[in-house]
């Protein structure tokens, strides 16, 4: 299994992943009874299910928000399921962005700020990454509006500052869970467009979604069930390793 | 490069801060009252003890002062009218104790009589209150007085009883509003005494003028003559009326200022006069007063004083803190989900920490900033409304900035870390 997981092209790999709340006395809830699924570099993935089957739980293990009770998470090779706080807040800094059904920018920063947020505790000089951050903001469309703050946004564009976040530490993998949940349909799509389109210039990418319209247009479709993987669905052939 | 990121994080903190201005404000408030207080109540005290210290001082730190005193058991015996009826009431010291004085205490510089006897003084129709001062030439010497015009009593004047006078500026302005006091004489009971000399008091002068004022009759009215002519110009047996009934004293001497070489014989002089007055005086008719005794004492009450005003402005630097800490508890709360985003993309539990500790302390130094100035101003202000001397030092400054920065620190460090130890999935989830 090891040897399997530390193949390279294996960005993300899990092996009978656990996962089990503790909620007091013999209450426990079993949120993922093993999981064993890998995602390649370059490929794009939807999560579906019903509510509470999990979905929401496995992201953020692949995100290293939380640890597993159980089973092992590979992430590019590293072992992270055994990792302390400080390494895990590190690999989320390094090679995760998140995309949140809720945007999640932060209301006293600009959008310019918000998007420099990750590069912040990366240690970065912010000057000297200004460049690339305007850069980014172009091409999520809001290049003109670095100096705005969220409230002063519509949610797709949020999300837009939100996406080009996830961006800016240029992330092995991106998590998106229900993205476009609180947009409405011609938003929500012209989101999608630009998450589609960072996948077709090389971006790995995970999301979490409702809608089968957002479902297809992933390569592959997982659908959960009680914690399990249910039944795993492929639209389009995965890309070649070589594509990214 | 970790320069850049704190000053980041520090604008960061005053960026969140104006997010709600008011309640930082509000907050502050608490800090700028404290600071304030420990800066102006200090600044109070050390201007009050100043004040009393630099009066001691006037009366001089090599000086032992004693003073005639009215006998308890006399004048009780007086107010219940069993004394024979114009018989004199004998007390006080006499010549024959100046000059043991000056024979017996080893590190006597100077001894100085004085005789000091109320009376009106007259110039033309003006008549004023005052103290005639019977002393001896080197008077200068011993106390705080600084010669403006003319000269001061000679040893002339004493030898041959010379009906002459130094008055007082103060006096001066009174009895010769428009012309020259030193071509005149003033009068004095039967008397006249031609004005050779004008001086100040520069030691008490302050303090005269304050007392001066609450008793609606300035003591700064005095008229100095000649020990001698004031021996024979009023004689031993002084007559005070009051309220229709005679009152005869008989005093030889008010004061005798002992003037010492150095304060360590100041020390060993003070037990030896004591007892020396004791064995010939059989009534407590004389008062010791040491300046130096009194400013050590004056220096143990500023002592106390700071511990009781540091006890009160530290009280209300912690009621500050703990305003800080609260407020902070609920900037945490409400900013739960902000922690939760900036844990997603990275932050490690110690940024965390550190971004929150920042905002308490930029909040705690500026309270203390704000309050050093309105600290420094308040003394100002107190002067100027109620006449009080302040005096603001460096230290109180420093200590009170320093205390603010602290409390910034210490109430800080607990809803930091709170912030910091929140599980990013449960704060991402928060509402
Ligand atoms: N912090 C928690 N404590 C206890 N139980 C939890 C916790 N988080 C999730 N669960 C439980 O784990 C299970 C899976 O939850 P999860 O959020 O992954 O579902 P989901 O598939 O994302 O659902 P939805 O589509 O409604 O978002 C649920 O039964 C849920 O109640
Ligand atoms: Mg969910």
């Amino acid at each position: 299994m090891a040897s399997l997981a530390s193949q390279p092209e294996w960005m993300i790999r899990t092996v009978g992943l656990q996962k089990t709340y503790f909620l007091g006395g013999e209450n426990r809830v079993h949120a993922l009874r093993g999981v064993d699924m890998g995602v390649r570099r370059g490929d794009y993935m939807a999560i579906m299910g019903p509510s509470g089957s999990g979905k929401s739980t496995m992201l953020n293990l692949i995100g290293c928000l939380d640890r597993p009770t159980g089973g092992q998470y590979f992430l590019g090779g590293d072992d992270v399921s055994q990792m302390d706080d400080d390494a895990l807040s590190a690999i989320r800094g390094e090679r995760i962005g998140f995309i949140f059904q809720s945007y999640n920018l932060i209301p006293q920063l600009t959008v310019l700020e918000n998007i420099q947020v990750p590069l912040f505790y990366q240690g970065h000089d912010l000057g000297k990454t200004l460049h690339r951050c305007r850069e980014l903001a172009n091409l999520v469309g809001l290049g003109d509006r670095l100096d705005h703050r969220p409230n002063q946004l519509s949610g797709g564009q949020q999300q837009r500052v939100a996406i080009a976040r996830s961006l800016v530490n240029d992330p092995l993998i991106i998590l998106a869970d229900e993205p476009t949940g609180n947009l409405d349909s011609k938003t929500g799509a012209e989101v999608l467009d630009l998450i589609d389109r960072l996948n077709r210039e090389g971006k790995t990418i995970v999301l979490v979604t409702h809608d089968d319209k957002v479902a297809a247009r992933a390569h592959r479709v997982i659908h959960m069930k009680d914690g399990v993987i249910d039944r795993e669905v492929i639209n389009r052939p995965p890309p070649t390793p070589s594509a990214s | 490069m970790l320069r850049l990121q704190l000053i980041a994080i520090i604008r960061l903190g005053i960026k969140s801060l104006m997010l709600h201005k008011l309640r930082s404000a509000l907050t502050m408030l608490g800090i700028i009252f404290g600071v304030c207080s420990v800066i102006a109540m200090l600044a109070i005290g050390e201007g009050a003890s100043y004040a009393a210290q630099e009066a001691i001082k006037k009366l001089g730190s090599n000086n032992i002062l004693i003073r005639s005193l009215k006998p308890p058991e006399a004048a009780r015996q007086q107010q219940g009218g069993g004394g024979p009826r114009g018989m004199s009431l004998k007390y006080g010291l006499t010549y024959a104790d100046g000059a043991r004085l000056q024979a017996t205490i080893p590190g006597v510089k100077r001894v100085v009589p004085s005789r000091i006897i109320r009376e009106n003084v007259r110039f033309g129709r003006t008549e004023v209150p005052c103290q005639v001062i019977g002393t001896l030439p080197f008077f200068t010497e011993v106390t705080g007085v600084e010669l403006v015009r003319g000269r001061f009593l000679s040893d002339l004047d004493e030898r041959h009883q010379n009906n002459i006078c130094v008055i007082t500026a103060g006096l001066a302005q009174r009895l010769f509003p428009t012309e020259d006091p030193l071509q005149h004489s003033v009068k004095v009971d039967a008397f006249y005494y031609r004005v050779v000399g004008i001086i100040r008091e520069t030691g008490k002068a302050e303090q005269r003028t304050q007392a001066g004022k609450m008793e609606g009759q300035p003591l700064d009215n005095n008229v100095y003559i000649p020990l001698s002519t004031s021996r024979t110009r009023f004689g031993e047996v002084l007559i005070r009326r009051t309220a229709g009934s005679f009152e005869a004293e008989e005093v030889q001497l008010h004061q005798i200022t002992v003037q010492m070489q150095d304060t360590a014989a100041v020390e060993t002089a003070d037990p030896q006069i004591k007892t020396l007055l004791r064995r010939f005086h059989d009534q407590n008719d004389y008062e010791l007063i040491v300046p130096l005794e009194l400013l050590r004492e004056a220096e143990a009450t500023k002592r106390r004083f700071n511990i009781v005003l540091g006890s009160i402005a530290a009280i209300s630097l912690l009621v500050g803190g703990i305003g800080i800490m609260n407020i902070m508890l609920a900037n945490v709360t409400e900013r739960t989900r902000e922690i939760g985003v900036r844990r997603a993309l990275g932050a490690k539990r110690r940024d965390i920490t550190l971004q929150f500790l920042v905002e308490t302390v930029v909040l705690s130094i500026g309270g203390g900033l704000i309050g050093v100035l309105v600290g420094m101003l308040t003394p100002v202000v107190v002067s100027m409304a109620t006449d009080m001397k302040t005096i603001v030092t460096l230290w109180s400054v420093l200590v009170a900035f320093g205390i603010s920065g602290a409390v910034g620190i210490v109430f800080g460090l607990y809803p930091a870390r709170a912030a910091a130890m929140l599980d990013p999935i449960e704060a991402l989830r928060h509402e």
